[in-house]
């Protein structure tokens, strides 16, 4: 299991300190082979041992030992982080090829491979780790990995100040992550999952202290799953590099807010207060983000937002004790969600880094495998009967059914929406005229094979990844593979949801139908009477609202930053100049002001001398004598 | 205190210390010069009332007879006069008195609190020629013969200090 | 013709007394010369003090340590005076108080 891990490291090492030296295919091979390889072992170690249903553990050495404390680098190969870890080397190595003709251009191009290994490694830290403390390690390491890719291009300021934008709301995360570990380690004395939740499983803890764990724990996962109140970073990550945002936001980084919810299963499961926040605040994401998606008009833009729709979406899922349905979307989004981000890299790779939907237009002609590649993947997404999201999302929709049937309609309405907006910039991507005045469309070109083929493997899997986990519909051998698989891994049984079968075929038809009338409308709003989406300056009313992201950002920046700028406005002056410099410079000039002082006593009068010599020598005397 | 103490002792002592205040505040260095010189007579009185006559003696010679007629002369070559005498503000004077007094003040405390070791009554016989003479130049020799070379060096000095420089005309400056 | 009620306080409060008044003869006068003959004082009243001590005590070393201070003071007046007119020669003054170069 070393090579798993420790192979990314390595090729981290390789690209950041000779990457500068070696040509660039040579480094770009060397990354992706390095993931490529950790896959293979992966692979390996997966249908050798976590298909059986036995773990795979491993102590390196102890971190720290202080007192009663001892925090071990410790890994476990078990059916969840092995599952884990094949979604991110699995998918990561194909982001890598991709990149390796996405980045061919670019100078920094031996950086980019080496944070992109680092981030690979610290993925596996966080996923592979067989304690809190891992996990956090590798949640940092992520965090910081993103916020390095995010501001690639560093010259240009906007790009670092989303980086830092990232960095910092997950930070704020994390906080919650760090206080709800601290109250883990007061309750059961280790951070050892195992230790941990046979605790937890045998009952003896407060719910009030299992509530207030989950919900510190949830709120990590609020920063670096981008859920509602601290989302906002997540679309302006997408100033990053292409595959960035394939990777990080759409496959890895994000589901570990997911991840951390099913591995902590035994916690949320006891409390039914901090999963139904989950649930609520999930829903709430989930409608929101879907309706800002609704009048953005850069590629990558909608994608975040769709990708935050459907993080909530899986916190719902989460929300409503249906854990293998998430993991099941999770990873379902992961194929399509990847395959749609590196579809619209190829998009704005071949319209020579133009991201406007609104300058695009008529490229299936001239793109064929993108354009194919990209409508299997928005067919995902949108839940086409059969493709993988139509399974995943209907799973569900029916846990969210049998919980509480208002959710089921908001979750539905997010679904249509999802549609709505995943049509809308298709048609108007890949149909109708292309509007660029700037560039010609003779040059407009499909991408090399080595962004191609990676496209091609994500959509044979966005198309049959949902035969993992086929409802019951479909006779007992082959339904429920996933559930089963990851039934072990959880330490209470997983509700079944009870509903007859005819309830099932009618959730079943709502989605179809909504699907159908997504399809449908958008086809006739932008392909039959061939309209384009209208330029900025003409947004009113609601649109213009929903374009401005329901003007969240400028909320923030007034109610959180400027006050934080004003404190430390103050304190600087204030504090810093006044009190610091106050006391510090006040040490200096006191000895100073104190030899000019004392030093007028020497003023070379032996009068006056003689009468200081008499006065001490009466002190001394009398001293000395009483 | 003062009951018993015999007469002669009251007068000089009262004497020596008029004579010394006189030295203190006199305005014309001359007559500073001379109430020295009368402090000093009242002085080897005292010495002559602890039968240390060979003391006394010396002390007049020396002191009464050579250093006052001295500083006498360098008075005297300096010309100064009471009008050249430069006189300090009061404040001076009180804070100098203040001074003088405290260390008086510990003085005089130290010895009260030294308490009865001192002997109360005085021994015959020491102060005479034999005795001292036996002392000098027995235990006291080294000391004796190094204040010769002390005087010595002081002349030269002395007489060094004094030389006038090439092309002074002046007598003194 | 020694006295037998007197106590050998007594020559130390005269002893003392003259030394006081010689020092505050010392801060108070300004003429280097009067200052000097203050400093003899003080070292007359020491003197009277040791010869007192050494009568009361028996030991004559007292009055041995006398002549040595007078030796000392008479060194010292021949120095000090021939210093004085240097002083005098390039200042013109006798005032202590004009000699203050050596100021911090």
């Amino acid at each position: 299991m070393s090579f798993i891990i420790l192979l990314p490291l390595l090729g981290f090492l390789v690209s950041g300190i000779a990457g500068k030296y070696l040509p660039k295919q040579v480094v770009g091979i060397i990354s992706t082979a390095a993931v490529a390889l950790s896959f293979g072992f992966a692979l390996h170690m997966f249908l050798e041992k976590a298909v059986l249903g036995e773990a795979v553990s491993q102590k390196w050495f102890t971190f720290l030992q202080v007192g009663g404390m001892q925090i071990d680098v410790a890994f476990t190969f078990d059916r969840l982080s092995g599952w884990m870890t094949l979604i991110i080397t699995g998918i990561g190595s194909l982001i890598h090829l991709y990149s390796m003709g996405y980045m061919k251009e670019d100078e920094g191009y031996y950086k980019f491979f080496a944070y992109l290994n680092l981030f690979v490694f610290n993925m596996l830290l966080l996923v592979l780790g067989s304690n809190f403390v891992m996990l956090f390690f590798g949640w940092e390491g992520v965090g910081l990995c993103s916020y390095l890719l995010i501001g690639f291009w560093y010259k240009n300021l906007n790009y670092g100040k989303a980086a830092r934008k990232a960095f910092v709301m997950n930070r704020i995360g994390d906080l919650g992550l760090l206080l709800g570990l601290f109250m883990i380690y007061k309750e059961f004395k280790s951070f050892d999952y195992s230790t941990v939740f046979n605790l937890i499983a045998s009952g003896n803890t407060s719910s009030a202290t299992l509530t207030a764990i989950a919900l510190l724990l949830f709120v990590g996962a609020m920063g670096k799953s981008a859920q509602i109140p601290l989302y906002t970073w997540l679309p302006d990550a997408m100033a990053g590099p292409t595959p960035v945002s394939a990777l990080i936001h759409a496959a890895t980084m994000v589901t570990a807010g997911v991840y951390l919810v099913v591995r902590s299963q035994a916690l949320y499961f006891q409390s039914a207060l901090a999963s139904d926040v989950i649930m609520w605040v999930g829903l709430a994401t989930s409608l929101f983000a879907a309706l800002i998606g609704l009048k953005q008009n850069d590629i990558k833009k909608v994608l975040a937002y769709s990708t935050v729709s459907q993080l909530g979406l899986m916190f719902v899922a989460l929300g409503c004790g249906a854990y293998t349905a998430a993991m099941f979307h999770l990873t379902t989004h992961a194929f399509f969600k990847a395959l749609l981000f590196l579809g619209s890299g190829s998009v704005i790779h071949g319209m020579h880094h133009e991201q406007d939907i609104r300058k695009m237009g008529g490229l299936k002609s001239k793109m064929p495998i993108t354009y194919i590649t990209f409508l299997i993947g928005t067919l995902a997404i949108t839940g086409f009967p059969f493709l993988s999201g139509f399974f995943s999302k209907d799973e569900i929709l029916l846990h969210a059914f049998a919980h509480n049937p208002f959710v089921w309609g908001l979750s539905l309405i997010s679904a249509s929406i999802t549609g709505i907006y995943m049509f809308r910039m298709f048609f108007v991507t890949f149909h109708g005229t292309y509007r660029n005045s700037h560039y010609p469309m003779e040059k407009v070109h499909e991408s090399p094979i080595s962004m191609t083929l990676p496209l091609m493997i994500l959509a044979v899997l966005s198309v049959f990844g949902g035969l993992l986990n086929l409802p019951h519909y479909f006779g007992h051998t082959l339904a429920g593979a996933f559930s089963e698989f990851l039934a072990p891994m959880y330490s209470f049984a997983e509700h079944n949801p009870e509903v007859s079968a005819s309830t099932e075929n009618l959730l079943l038809g709502a989605a179809v139908a909504v699907f159908i009338i997504a399809f449908v409308a958008m086809r006739h709003k932008y392909i039959s009477k061939n309209n384009v989406p209208e330029s900025d300056e003409e947004m009113t009313g609601l649109g213009k609202v929903l374009a401005n992201k329901f003007y969240v950002d400028e909320i923030y920046d007034t109610a959180v930053v400027a006050p934080v700028e004003i404190a430390g406005t103050v304190t600087d002056g204030l504090v810093d100049d006044i009190a610091v410099k106050g006391i510090a410079d006040g040490i200096g000039s006191t000895p100073a002001m104190m030899s000019r002082g004392l030093s007028k006593i020497q003023n070379g009068n032996i009068e006056y001398y003689l009468v200081y010599m008499v006065i001490a020598v009466s002190i001394l005397l009398a001293i000395n004598l009483f | 205190m003062f009951n018993n103490l015999p007469i002669p002792f009251l007068v000089l002592s009262f004497f020596t210390i008029l004579c010394a205040l006189y030295v203190v505040t006199s305005k014309n260095p001359i007559h500073s010069v001379l109430a020295l010189i009368l402090t000093f007579f009242s002085i080897s009185a005292h010495y002559v009332l602890l039968n240390a006559q060979f003391l006394a003696i010396v002390n007049l010679i020396v002191y009464a007879g050579a250093i006052m007629v001295l500083f006498l002369f360098v008075l005297m070559l300096l010309n100064l006069n009471k009008d050249a005498e430069p006189v300090k503000s009061n404040l001076w004077g009180i804070a100098a008195a203040v001074s003088a007094g405290l260390l008086l003040l510990v003085i005089t405390a130290a010895f009260q609190k030294a308490g009865e070791n001192v002997m109360k009554h005085p021994v015959e016989g020491i102060g005479l020629v034999k005795a001292l003479g036996q002392s000098l130049f027995t235990r006291f020799l080294v000391p004796f013969e190094l204040s010769g070379a002390l005087f010595l060096a002081a002349m030269v000095g002395a007489v060094l200090l004094g030389k006038r420089d090439k092309g002074n005309k002046e007598l003194l400056g | 013709m020694i006295f037998q009620n007197l106590d050998i306080s007594h020559y130390i409060y005269l002893s003392t007394v003259l030394f006081s008044i010689g020092l505050f003869g010392v801060l108070f006068r300004r003429n280097a010369i009067v200052l000097l003959m203050c400093i003899e004082l003080m070292l007359n009243a020491v003197n009277l003090l040791f010869t007192a001590l050494s009568t009361y005590m028996g030991d004559a070393d007292g009055q041995i340590f006398v002549f040595f201070i007078m030796v000392v003071a008479a060194a010292e007046a021949a120095v000090g005076l021939a210093i004085l007119v240097m002083v005098y020669r390039n200042t013109r003054k006798t005032d202590v108080s004009f000699l203050d170069q050596l100021k911090g």
